[in-house]
């Protein structure tokens, strides 16, 4: 049987590699918008179970006000990085270093 | 009679939306010669706010406490007193942007409309009383905030700024939403009010788990030391106005979101939360103090300077009584003008050719070329280190004050010792302006709006600020009894 705490485990795992994603990166910024949008995934598998746990509707609610940041959030996202890739023609992680004291 | 009250008491966001939106559809129709019009009407619809804010402020004792849709939102005093500030302060950046993108040809009517809609997310941050408005508020914000960050398109700099704060920006909301998550899955709601109601009969492992996740994202969001890397690379790459903007408004608004959640849904947890923000406090000062110390690039000096300032506020919030609360909003007023003085002075510092200088070099001597802008920043920096004759001694005396009244001498002791270190960059600053020979040649004249704007925050930061001790003790009392009803 399925329960509450197998939801919670995936969601923390999956929360884990959302940030282990943007610290241990050394590729490329694509990857670390995956990674954010992991996080944000594992906090709806949270709120959706959590929601169906307690019977009550406002956690998936809050997962669709979450969905829709998140597509925001992406696209914001992506278009920052196009213009920094005009500007330095690369997205390696090694590269974002103009800004350092 | 419900939505009538509910739209009544949303009004000052409301009418910002609504502007925002209209002010974008003129940008998009009237292109890049719009500019200076929507930048005007996005301070009239700023200000307008700003009056509705103050008669909300004067009328807050209603009957049901300016509770709107549900108890998602609150309209009390506290809120409307952030949302004043948060207005006051975009409203001054907005008078001192335009020049300094004109430089470039850069400037763009969605500029302003950017501003209107994270004034719309700052109000619903510091008026939320429900997780989920407080998600939306600080998305909303942020969302903007990242767009501002990265408006200099052709400059590496700012687009490589823009990046970095929304990485790790978009982290911090991350981890508040999986600490909001566990909050709500094991209390069962997501209102402050019952929230609180839940923790007082069983706060078990899972919702301290939660608590803590929502501490750590706040910290990031205010730049507290643990979570502070982001702000001095963030500043120094931004356009100057937009780095204005960052060490103002949003700083206000964040710090007033963790202050409604501290006093209200983790009002009963005092203990839990207390020891991180007294390490948050004491850490955010000290680290600072010496990071700013080897530093030549001006803005990155104010980057430091503005954790350095975080943490003496954090002390007032460690307190956790009404009079902390006051003393955290008496401290984020002359924050506020010290911050929006600094960075103005900073945008009037050009070389003849309109460049903008943002080197501790480039200061050298500005006491023979510019007296009276070297005179502001010398007062501007002695205030920041919080020496007496100065306004900005007045905020870091109400935040020691408060600690000590809720027993936390050692805190206090050990924050008044670390204030000193901070002095030390401080003074460096004005030993450069008035001591060292000019190295290069500075513009003479600066713009009316900008004169305004630095003279304004320079008297309120002057000894005469302390004509406002008693109102603004009277104004921060009332908005912190918002939540001496609560508890």
């Amino acid at each position: 049987m399925i329960g509450i705490e197998h939801y919670i485990v995936v969601s923390a795992i999956l929360f884990v590699l959302g940030v282990l994603g943007i610290f241990l990166n050394r590729k490329n910024i694509i990857v670390i918008l995956m990674a954010i949008e992991l996080i944000l995934l594992a906090v709806n598998i949270n709120l959706v179970a959590f929601s169906a746990f307690l019977g009550d509707l406002v956690g998936q609610v809050f997962a669709m006000f979450v969905l829709t940041v998140a597509a925001g959030e992406a696209a914001i996202g992506l278009a920052i990085l196009v213009i920094y890739f005009r500007g330095r023609g690369t997205i390696a992680v090694d590269d974002v270093d103009r800004l350092r004291g | 009679m419900f939505y009538a009250s509910s739209l009544y008491f949303t009004g000052a966001e409301i009418g910002l939306s609504l502007s925002a939106l209209v002010l974008l559809l003129v940008a998009a129709w009237g292109g890049q010669k719009t500019a200076r019009l929507v930048t005007i009407l996005s301070v009239a619809a700023l200000v307008g706010a700003t009056i509705f804010s103050i008669h909300l402020f004067d009328t807050a004792s209603v009957e049901i406490a300016g509770r709107a849709f549900g108890d998602l939102y609150r309209a009390d005093a506290f809120g409307s007193f952030g949302k004043i500030l948060i207005y006051l302060a975009t409203v001054a950046v907005l008078i001192v942007t335009p020049r300094f993108f004109d430089h470039r040809g850069a400037y763009r009517p969605e500029y302003p409309v950017l501003m209107l809609f994270n004034a719309v997310g700052m109000g619903m941050m510091v008026s939320a009383t429900d997780l989920m408005t407080l998600y939306i508020g600080l998305e909303m914000s942020s969302l903007a905030s990242y767009v501002l960050a990265s408006f200099l398109r052709e400059d590496t700099r700012s687009a490589e700024a823009g990046l970095k704060y929304f990485v790790l920006g978009a982290l911090a909301s991350g981890i508040i939403l999986y600490g909001v998550s566990l909050v709500y899955g094991f209390t069962g709601t997501t209102n402050y009010d019952a929230i609180r109601v839940a923790f007082a009969a069983n706060f078990s492992t899972g919702a301290l788990f939660g608590v803590v996740f929502v501490l750590a994202g706040m910290a990031f969001k205010v730049s507290a030391v643990p979570f502070h890397m982001w702000t001095p690379d963030v500043y120094e790459g931004a356009p100057t106005p937009v780095t204005a903007f960052f060490a103002s408004a949003p700083k206000v608004a964040a710090m007033a979101m963790l202050v409604r959640l501290a006093m209200e849904p983790f009002a009963g947890e005092v203990d839990s939360w207390r020891q991180i923000v007294i390490f948050a406090a004491l850490a955010s000062i000290v680290v600072g103090a010496l990071g700013a110390i080897g530093q030549q690039s001006l803005k990155r000096l104010l980057a430091y300077s503005s954790i350095n300032n975080v943490g003496f506020i954090l002390i007032g919030l460690a307190a956790a009584t009404p009079g902390g609360v006051a003393s955290v909003l008496t401290y984020l007023v002359i924050y506020v003008a010290m911050t929006i003085g600094s960075f103005t002075a900073l945008l009037m510092l050009r070389d003849p050719s309109g460049e903008p200088l943002d080197n501790l070099a480039d200061i050298s001597g500005l006491s023979t070329s510019r007296p009276v802008l070297a005179w502001c920043l010398l007062a501007l920096m002695f205030s920041l280190a919080g020496i007496p004759p100065l306004f900005g001694f007045w905020g870091k005396f109400v935040v020691f004050q408060a600690a000590i009244q809720a027993d936390l001498v050692a805190l206090a002791a050990i924050g008044i010792a670390a204030s000193v270190i901070g002095a030390f960059y401080y003074l460096k600053f004005i030993k450069v302006m008035f001591f060292d020979d000019a190295t290069r040649e500075v513009e003479k004249h600066s713009p009316t709006g900008h004169w305004t704007v630095l003279v304004i925050c320079v008297l309120i930061i002057s000894p005469l600020g302390y004509l406002l001790t008693i109102p603004l003790g009277d104004w921060t009392t009332r908005a912190a009894a918002s939540f001496v009803a609560v508890m």
